[in-house]
């Protein structure tokens, strides 16, 4: 088999990359550069497109335009089984009718390698499996499957590795007990992994880079902490953790920072962390930067006056809580319980207040609420 | 956000491969069925307004549509007969074969396979040959009959075959498998998981059939209707072995006017209207039932 | 007593299948007894224990030639209704293609007509163009009606098939051909075989059709349908209760395989 299956690597180069089908497009024009050796996800919700740019690089599936390129070598339109790229399978599409060891063997015998049984020992060895080899994938737990199913895709060595959902079928623990196992895997074997996940606190802990996927395109892209502390849209900002996003309009123009009335109360915004194109802004902030203090009390930074506690909920290592401010918006609150100090009351009249530079603005156009449902359907 | 979520899906149906291979497939099963199934069929419908010609089993084209006429009004009884004891038959098969393939989908845990293969196994004696033992088990000289005189169920006078209950029972009893298996695959497909549901919000057992069971196996119920329905109707043997001459089914007719008087175009203007009556009955079933992807 | 009825309801339906299999196979096993009957001309009254017709299941007059031709018909019939219907079964299931839905109406229409039609049709065509019945019309019809049943069987089975296995091959170096060779086929294979054990037992049971499209050719239920008339022989008891139990030892050999294939 001449093919790119061993020869390509390098950057992953998706350009304009487009996807449509009969009454929706997919993917719409995505351009974007994977870095070589990096820990690359795909965030966002169903539909988002994101799975089905997944399967145009793995090839089960053909662009409607745009280019897919692995370093020089254009992979757009090559058969699956001519690229340099595995999958990981959402439910893993482990062959029941094979042992372990033959499923992990496939693709080696597929390619005519000669030393099947060392390679496959080896990698089963590296996923602690070398004792299932002769079972059948039914005998096997979830978690077991899921090992083998990376198993079988990295021994491979693909210039790139796909994970669609890889950990959606495992249970809460064992999510992050793999989630930390892939990581390391990906470290040890130093392969190019592009994970698509709808889940946000996957992708911040696997992930190095995060493309934030809506509708087709792309949000935003950055580093987790980049993404969290900086969004430059509602969605990422909603879908991303939680946010509060406050209507207001920008009254002065300083070279450091923007001064923005919420409702007649005036607060500092940074002007690098601002994306607003006019007057109009959506002012964004984090609940647990929030500070809440009783009305009687002094506050520094930025201040909102005048909210009443709606709802307290206590939940151990913080205490979360619902705020209703004069011009009837709800904020959330996320104390840490580290004080000492007695969580407040419903009913209690509060002050908000923050540091500035925590602060960040979106362009007042934007949709105050893109993004928090779909991200509660997610989460089941 | 699955590999083959409902996005994906969509582009499966669309993005089949769009090829001759396809239709190169299709091509020798396709042709089979056009010579053997469709060419017959037509066949039958030419010759059925044929009148007779010189010879015994020659036959002019004198397109005598009142063959039709002539041949409903003088079978019309056996032609009620036929669908009367069909649907009695298929009602019973139903009724038996239900909680049979409820059994085996859910209360046979590993024995599962096995009793599938034990509905399917009397394929094997030959239905012909069950029939026949049929009639000599309830017959005057059988066992049957006669463990059933002395239990005094019936008395010595009466007799069970050469009946119109024999022919229905027959019936019922040669297409009981083209009843079971249709109905225990489409319960098997049922999660029992939404029975228990049923359970959990206050329904009864018999609710809980009624308002889940019943209507998730409802592909299994048309299916197997039809496959019992269809054979029934057209069927000659359980009548010609277990009946009497007032038991006489459309089939009988259909049979001896092809093979014993060689009235070819009667026969194949009964056995078109048959063919026509059933594929109407079908249609309309369907349609209620509202199951349109059987096949 | 109240325990009893408890038992007795918890079981009801256990109980019920239990009388619906004795249902199925009284005739069985009365075919069965009766297969040890010394019987010397007809096989209606028990006459005494022999093993005579057992050693000698040929011993009635062209029992064993129209057993011979049976299996000979069902199994070209097999073959071939086997083969063309899982080829329409793939088109079908994998492909997209104009016409879907007339192809779906000519493999439902032979299910839906009455054998009895299906097969005076038949003969009125053979006898139209001067083709004489025998063995090959015999295997002409059996091919007919078993398309469909191959067709429906095989399609279940394909649409039940998750795409991502096969994707997962080509996913891992393994071309159209090695995919098909090396995970479709096997993954389809039992229900392949289900669909030509179902192919094999209708054609080796059918009467109605074959009796039209024969000639002079015998089969196994043609046999017993006419020497019924003059008294069956104890070999048709027989040969119905052997085939009964191979048949039975066949799929259960071949259930026992699947699960040594599925697990360990």
């Amino acid at each position: 088999m001449v093919d790119a299956s061993t020869s390509a690597h390098g950057d992953i180069k998706l350009s304009n990359l487009t996807k449509a089908f009969s009454d929706f497009t997919a993917v719409d024009d995505l351009t974007l550069t994977i870095p070589e050796g990096s820990f690359f996800a795909l965030l966002g919700p169903s539909g988002c497109g994101k799975t089905t740019t997944l399967r145009m690089i793995a090839g089960l599936e053909e662009p409607t335009a745009g280019s897919i390129f692995i370093g020089n070598t254009d992979i757009t339109h090559m058969r699956p089984y001519k690229r340099p790229v595995n999958t990981v399978f959402q439910n893993y599409a482990l062959f029941p009718h094979l042992s372990i060891f033959e499923n992990v063997a496939f693709g080696l015998r597929r390619r005519g390698i000669k030393d099947v049984k060392e390679q496959v020992d080896k990698v089963l060895d590296l996923v602690e499996l070398p004792h299932l080899a002769q079972r059948k994938p039914l005998q096997l737990s979830g978690g077991q499957q899921q090992r083998i199913a990376v198993a079988r895709a990295i021994v491979n060595r693909p210039a790139l590795l796909l994970l669609d959902e890889p950990l959606g079928a495992l249970d809460l623990k064992l999510r992050r007990q793999m989630q930390i196992e892939l990581k390391w895997i990906q470290t040890e074997i130093g392969l190019t992994f592009v994970h698509v996940t709808h889940d946000q606190e996957e992708a911040m802990t696997m992930a190095d880079t995060i493309a934030v996927m809506n509708e087709g395109r792309i949000e935003q892209m950055g580093s987790p902490a980049d993404l969290y502390d900086n969004p430059k849209t509602a969605f990422v900002a909603n879908f991303l953790g939680q946010s509060n996003l406050i209507k207001g309009s920008i009254e002065s123009n300083g070279s450091e920072s923007l001064v923005v009335n919420l409702f007649g109360q005036k607060v500092a915004v940074p002007r690098a962390r601002s994306s607003a194109r006019d007057s109009s802004i959506l002012v964004g902030i984090r609940p647990e930067k929030l500070r809440i203090s009783p009305e009687t009390s002094s506050a520094s930074g930025n201040v909102l006056t005048g909210g009443i506690i709606e709802d307290v909920s206590y939940i151990g290592v913080s205490t979360q809580y619902q705020v209703l401010m004069p011009w009837g918006q709800e904020l959330m609150v996320f104390e840490q319980n580290d004080d000492g100090v007695p969580p407040l009351d419903k009913g209690d009249r509060i002050t908000l207040s923050w540091e500035p530079v925590f602060t960040f603005g979106l362009d007042g156009s934007e949709d105050a609420n893109a993004g928090s449902e779909l991200h509660k359907d997610e989460e089941e | 956000m699955a590999f083959l979520s409902a996005v994906s899906h969509k582009s499966d149906e669309s993005e089949k491969k769009r090829s001759f291979l396809p239709y190169l497939l299709l091509l020798p099963g396709l042709v089979w069925l056009f010579f053997f199934f469709l060419m017959p069929i037509l066949t039958l419908v030419s010759t059925s307004t044929k009148t007779p010609g010189l010879g015994i089993g020659e036959f002019d084209q004198t397109y005598r549509f009142a063959n039709y006429w002539d041949a409903i009004v003088n079978s019309r009884g056996q032609f009620f007969r036929s669908f009367e004891y069909a649907s009695i038959a298929t009602i019973m098969a139903l009724i038996i074969a239900y909680p049979l393939a409820y059994a085996i989908a859910f209360r046979s845990g590993r024995w599962k396979n096995v009793l599938l293969v034990l509905v399917v196994a009397p394929f094997f004696t030959s239905f012909i040959l069950r029939t026949i033992a049929w009639k000599q088990i309830l017959g005057g000289q059988g066992i049957g009959f006669k463990f059933l005189t002395w239990l005094h169920i019936i008395s010595p006078q009466s007799h069970l075959t050469a009946s119109a209950f024999a022919v229905v029972a027959g019936l019922t009893y040669n297409f009981l498998p083209f009843m079971t298996l249709p109905l225990y695959s489409s319960l098997e497909r049922i999660d029992p998981r939404t029975m228990e549901a049923s359970g959990d919000l206050y329904a009864n057992a018999f609710t809980t059939f009624r308002k889940v069971t019943l209507p998730l196996s409802m592909p299994g119920v048309v299916a197997g209707t039809l496959l019992t329905f269809i054979p029934a109707a057209g069927d000659y043997v359980n009548a010609e072995i277990l009946g009497n001459p007032q038991t006489k089914m459309i089939g009988n007719v259909i049979n001896a006017r092809y093979l014993q008087i060689v009235d070819y175009p009667t026969a194949a203007a009964l056995s078109f209207t048959l063919m026509v009556a059933i594929l109407i009955m079908v249609t309309l079933y369907i349609r209620k039932s509202g199951t349109e992807e059987l096949v | 007593m109240r325990k009893a009825r408890r038992w007795f309801s918890r079981n009801l339906i256990r109980i019920y299948a239990v009388m619906g299999f004795t249902y199925l196979f009284i005739p069985v096993l009365y075919t069965f007894a009766f297969s040890f009957n010394n019987s010397s001309k007809s096989n209606l009254v028990w006459r005494g224990f022999t093993f005579n017709n057992w050693k000698n299941p040929c011993g009635a007059p062209d029992v064993c030639n129209a057993l011979g031709n049976s299996i000979k018909i069902g199994l070209i019939a097999t073959a071939i209704a086997t083969v063309l219907g899982t080829m329409i079964a793939f088109a079908l299931g994998r492909y997209a293609f104009k016409g879907r839905s007339l192809v779906n109406l000519l493999i439902f229409l032979p299910m839906a007509t009455p054998e009895l039609v299906l097969g005076a049709s038949l003969l009125t065509m053979f006898l139209n163009f001067g083709f004489n019945p025998g063995f090959v019309t015999i295997v002409i019809a059996h091919v007919m009606f078993c398309i469909s049943f191959v067709v429906v069987t095989v399609k279940a089975r394909i649409a039940s098939l998750d795409p991502r296995l096969e994707q997962a091959a080509m996913d891992l170096y393994a071309d159209e051909r090695e995919t098909f060779r090396r995970i479709t086929f096997p993954l389809l294979a039992p229900g392949i075989a289900g669909a030509a054990l179902l192919a094999f037992s209708l054609s080796f049971d059918d009467f109605i059709i074959t009796n039209f499209n024969s000639g002079n050719v015998n089969t196994f239920p043609k046999f017993v349908y006419i020497s019924a008339e003059r008294g069956l022989p104890a070999q048709a008891n027989v040969i119905g209760s052997a085939m009964f139990f191979i048949a039975l030892i066949v799929v259960l050999l071949g259930q026992v395989v699947q699960r040594r294939r599925k697990v360990s």
